[in-house]
């Protein structure tokens, strides 16, 4: 698991989004060829700043999971912390979301607070 | 000029009244708060840690700085609760941020002045010439055995100091004063802190506080009256306050920076987090005093001059304002916030 | 050529404690060849629908262990697991269905197995069938991400969870007549409100059960089946589609592309319409997939499936029944078998065999949908 959870860290810790140089399509999460253009896209990371809208949620397990849209149309799906309904304005923060066993690593990543 | 040239913080939004602390202990609560100066401490979501708060403290800094975060050559994070006992925060901290993979970097751990010692580590490295910025963090959890005198001032927060040329705040002097003095311990393995109770007053707080205070005040020429504004390492209200009285500073100097009284003993975060209050209201030329204290035990002071260019630094959510937003908790709720129970 | 289903069989659904996955397969597979009045020799080929038994009961390879067990290891036939989640089922009588239509075997089974109860999180097995390093890593399961499309079709549709609790109790009201199904017992809709939210705003009596359980159905070319059967259902049509795999990236989450895909080429190659469709066994794993499902086949526009169920048109009786055998609610969810047990109850209805849930049905219709959506196989058979 150690190597499956560090590849992708990068992708974790900050809201990155693939961008599509040929067609201006945006993706999350993270992916290597473009569905609209296949191999003639070029594909590279975008981060982005991390505040979007609600678009649905659930609470499963005691935890309020959301889809998330950008500006940009890419949609995440993530742990919001807070209170939230369809159209609530969200940002970034930086939380636990597990870890393997009490003596191993420890899973951080990007889950989301309703903006005030 | 080399100094702190922007800065960050994180105090988590939940808090728990010492009443309601009281009321399991079957113990006094005016008493508690005449005693300690605290009313309420902060409290950590289930799922935020040391980690999780030195990046949001140093999304902050970053941020407000308005610099590339590669510029950033070196990170430090001061606390006594890493999440790993083994394998440093600040590599987290420094992912986050985006800092890139060339910066010097080290976890440390020297009780509540972890931070402070970052900082002056970081001002040597600019000095050197060896980086550009350094970012010192102070982040805890603060661990407290339930019961325990401790546990009503034992809080959580995160303060992030981004040190380089052309600062907001100059770094005029500071000086160290460090004994090897047990005041306060956590041996391996052990889960909550012991500490030696009075001891822990005059020969582990003052005794660091008022020697490293002095030296700097003698070898730089300061006295009091040379400082607007004063602040301490903050374990509850009356220690803070005492030393403020016995170095020569009156009340006014030191009320900006006491937000004890409403989040409680940030340890590492602490003393930091008292020094940010006051940036956030202090006028180009005032001097601040800052010392730290860490147990086990030193002290780190520092004479720091407000420069022009925090007139045009974004002082937006100030640290006084971030604690008005909260949302009082049972102590049920407590444990499950602190992991205690699961 | 054209490919007609001779022989069906199917076990009982349900918490199977003293059924091992090696037994299951064979009371389903015995009957079906019963059914069929054939012996193990003359089949070709065997593909076997099976989503996870390296996770239920840590054993890969199942095809070849079945077939052993089922009594075919001196026959030496080709064996093959073919795996899509909870559409493996249908996956496998797609792949069984092209290797008769093509020539290359006259006659092949097309099986579905899952044991699930030997596990002690079945639902966490299911949830695989997601987005693991990008929604179960979030905290997503299987219901969750059922969830937050249903929540959004209230939302968007003004759908009620009375609606969804609607198709709860029509699917056990069906399996009351349905000897194989796990649960035999009618509901109510206050039953479905008052139970625990699984994810909200699902509930416990939302979600269909995992089971075990196995089934089987055997078909040949249109040459033996003429030959050897009384009552050979037809396959019209059995079409498959994809789709993207996290609702991350769908552009409508409210929109099963793959369903829509694979029911206007079963359609189209059958040469009917939807409302064409007599009767339908629909992946009810999560009653608002059904719901859903009413809209993307076609029986209503989108937005509109909640109108189906109030008015009581996807009764037994109305004008379009679905899942007349309980669906995967009542009958019970083995996951690799759902979707060959799909075609097994439409066999039975348009053989004029299912007794007190019979309707009069020319045209049949099986959807039997992986994970979130992103596989779906549609099959239209006809007597």
């Amino acid at each position: 698991m150690v190597p499956r959870i560090w590849r992708r860290i990068k992708y974790r810790y900050n809201t990155i989004t693939s961008f599509c140089e040929s067609c201006g399509s945006y993706y999350y999460p993270q992916r290597e060829i473009c569905p609209k253009c296949r191999r003639k896209g070029a594909i590279r990371d975008v981060e982005i700043d991390g505040e979007g809208t609600v678009l649905s949620y659930t609470i499963v397990n005691g935890r309020k999971i959301a889809l998330i849209e950008f500006e940009n149309g890419a949609r995440m799906l993530a742990e919001v912390c807070g209170d939230i309904e369809i159209g609530s304005k969200v940002r970034k923060v930086f939380r636990r979301y597990g870890e393997d066993g009490e003596d191993g690593i420890i899973y951080y990543g990007t889950k989301f607070i309703p903006i005030s | 000029m080399i100094g702190i040239v922007s800065y960050g913080t994180y105090i988590p939004k939940f808090r728990i009244k010492v009443e309601e602390i009281t009321r399991i202990w079957n113990e006094d609560a005016e008493t508690v708060k005449q005693n300690l100066g605290v009313l309420e401490k902060s409290v950590p979501d289930v799922d935020e840690d040391t980690a999780t708060m030195a990046v949001e403290a140093g999304r902050e800094a970053i941020s407000r700085a308005r610099i590339k975060p590669e510029k950033i050559g070196a990170i430090f994070v001061g606390s006594e609760s890493h999440p790993y006992a083994v394998k440093p925060t600040a590599t987290i901290v420094g992912e986050a941020l985006g800092v890139g993979n060339y910066y010097f970097c080290a976890d440390l751990e020297f009780a509540c002045k972890a931070a402070t010692a970052g900082m002056q580590i970081c001002y040597a490295m600019v000095k050197a010439g060896m980086i550009e910025y350094g970012l010192s963090i102070g982040s805890d959890v603060a661990q407290a055995k339930p019961g325990d005198a401790l546990e009503y001032t034992a809080a959580a927060g995160a303060a992030a100091v981004l040190i380089g040329k052309d600062p907001i705040a100059e770094i005029e002097a500071t000086v160290s004063y460090t004994s090897d003095t047990p005041d306060f311990w956590r041996r391996e393995l052990q889960p909550y802190p012991s500490h030696g109770g009075r001891f822990t007053g005059f020969p582990a707080y003052f005794r660091h506080i008022v020697m490293a205070a002095k030296k700097l005040m003698e070898e730089f020429g300061y006295t009091a009256k040379d400082f607007d504004y004063a602040v301490f390492h903050q374990p509850n209200a009356k220690f803070p306050q005492r030393v403020a009285s016995m170095l020569g500073f009156s009340e006014e100097k030191i009320a900006d920076g006491m937000i004890v009284r409403f989040i409680g003993n940030t340890y590492s975060a602490s003393s930091l987090l008292g020094l940010c209050s006051i940036l956030d209201k202090a006028m180009p030329d005032q001097r601040i005093l800052l010392v730290s204290f860490g147990s086990g035990a030193g002290s780190d002071a520092f004479a720091i001059r407000v420069t022009d260019r925090i007139l045009d630094y974004p002082r937006n959510t100030r640290v006084w304002d971030k604690l008005k937003e909260c949302v009082y908790i049972d102590y049920a709720l407590y444990l499950k916030h602190r992991r205690m129970i699961r | 050529m054209r490919v007609a289903i001779i022989g069906v069989g199917t076990t009982e659904f349900g918490e199977l404690w003293e059924k091992s996955f090696r037994s299951l397969f064979l009371s389903a597979g015995l009957s079906a060849l019963e059914d069929a009045g054939i012996g193990g020799k003359e089949i070709e080929a065997i593909y076997i629908g099976n989503m996870s038994a390296g996770k239920f009961i840590d054993q890969e390879h199942i095809a070849a262990l079945i077939a052993d067990h089922a009594g075919l290891a001196e026959f030496g036939i080709p064996a093959v697991r073919v795996e899509n989640a909870d559409a493996s089922g249908g996956s496998a009588f797609r792949q069984a269905y092209m290797a008769v239509a093509s020539g290359m075997h006259s006659i092949a089974i097309a099986a579905g197995i899952e044991k699930v109860s030997d596990a002690k999180d079945p639902m966490e097995i299911l949830s695989t069938a997601i987005d693991q390093e990008w929604e179960r890593f979030v905290g997503a399961n299987l219901p969750a991400i059922y969830a937050i499309i249903a929540r959004l079709h209230m939302h968007k549709f003004g759908t009620k969870e009375e609606d969804l609790a609607m198709i709860a109790v029509k699917n056990h009201r069906n399996a009351v007549h349905n000897p194989k199904a796990q649960f035999r017992k009618e509901i109510s809709v206050e039953d479905v409100m008052n139970s625990p939210y699984v994810a909200e705003p699902l509930k416990v009596l939302d979600c269909a059960p995992l089971s075990d359980g196995a089934s089987a159905v055997i078909l040949a070319n249109e040459e033996i089946a003429r030959k050897i059967c009384d009552t050979p259902v037809y396959v019209e049509a059995c079409t498959q589609a994809s789709d993207y795999f996290s609702i991350q990236n769908r552009r409508d989450i409210l929109t099963f592309q793959a369903v829509i895909k694979a029911s206007r080429d079963a359609y189209r190659i059958a040469k009917i319409e939807p409302r064409d469709i007599d009767v339908a066994e629909v992946h009810d794993s999560f009653t608002i997939a059904e719901l859903i499902a009413y809209e993307d086949l076609g029986f209503a526009k989108k937005g509109e499936g909640a109108k189906l169920i109030r008015e009581g048109e996807t009764e037994i009786g109305g004008r379009i029944p679905v899942n007349t055998s309980g669906g995967l609610k009542a009958c019970g969810h083995a996951v690799g078998a759902t979707g060959i047990r799909q075609i097994v109850d439409l066999v039975i209805q348009l053989r004029g065999e299912a007794k007190k849930r019979q309707v009069d049905a020319e045209k049949a219709l099986a959807l039997n949908i992986g994970g979130s959506g992103a596989t779906a196989v549609v099959t239209i058979l006809s007597r």
